[in-house]
């Protein structure tokens, strides 16, 4: 189970993203971030936001339209 | 002062419990917005805001028609007029508007209006949830001074945060950028 989950279904680029950092804060050091969106660009985006910030994709998966992603963030 | 006021505001993050971005360098990025129409300004607001998401210190710098985008009060509006790509999706088709349509008055605020509706149901942010989120993660907004002059406005017009500032004054933070943009 992941420490938070952030609903981002509906929302549009760069809502996901701006949302899943600001979620991220709510995170502790080491800790995970459930992200639901249904933006296709979200994929590639999810992708190069944790390439740059340093958290980690862990996971990655589709369900019919819902994207899932599983963010680790580094330990402290 | 520009490399004082990044410093200072990577502090203000760090003590209000950001998560640490362990970037291997930081890279900052700078964007000269010059344009207020709906349409325009979204480019700057979804990079500003997007770039600030992941670590990078950003610098906005607002100047001539991209003024008023600092205004406490927006009400952004579009024309199709010298816009032949602006093809909006209607009924499984997409139309456009001849330039002669878009001189009728309430024309271009019909359009601004459809824009606006087709936004909200895809999901796009409003400018104004994208401009809170650029304050909220502490991007850098400069009001041009000259054009605060030229088209009499004053800081109280503005929503908090902004500062003023001149070329020489955005010059300085794009030597020490990564990324200048101008849009």
């Amino acid at each position: 189970m992941a420490d938070h989950t952030l609903d981002a279904k509906g929302l549009n680029c760069p809502l996901p993203i701006l949302k899943a950092r600001k979620a991220l804060k709510e995170v502790p050091a080491g800790g995970t971030l459930e992200i639901l969106a249904t933006d296709p660009g979200s994929v590639a985006d999810f992708e190069a936001f944790c390439r740059q910030t340093g958290n980690e994709l862990v996971e990655q998966s589709q369900d019919d339209k819902v994207y899932r992603f599983l963010i680790r963030r580094p330990a402290a | 002062m520009s490399s004082e006021a990044q410093i200072v505001s990577s502090e203000a993050q760090t003590t209000a419990g950001e998560a640490p971005v362990a970037a291997p360098e930081t890279k900052s990025m700078s964007i000269i917005v010059t344009k207020g129409s709906l349409d325009w300004a979204y480019p700057p607001f979804i990079l500003g805001t997007t770039a600030a998401a992941m670590g990078l210190p950003v610098t906005m710098f607002f100047t001539f028609y991209g003024l008023p985008l600092l205004l406490k009060k927006l009400d952004l509006q579009l024309t199709a007029a010298g816009n032949p790509a602006m093809k909006m999706p209607m009924m499984g088709a997409h139309m456009g508007l001849p330039n002669l349509l878009t001189a009728i008055p309430g024309v271009d605020a019909a359009c601004s209006k459809m824009m606006k509706n087709l936004m909200n149901k895809k999901g796009v942010a409003s400018i104004e949830d994208l401009r809170e989120l650029a304050v909220e993660a502490d991007v850098r907004l400069i009001a041009c001074q000259m054009t605060m002059d030229l088209f009499e406005y004053s800081l109280d017009d503005m929503i908090e945060g902004p500062e003023l500032g001149g070329a020489a004054t955005y010059i300085e933070c794009a030597t020490q950028a990564d990324i200048n943009l101008f849009i």
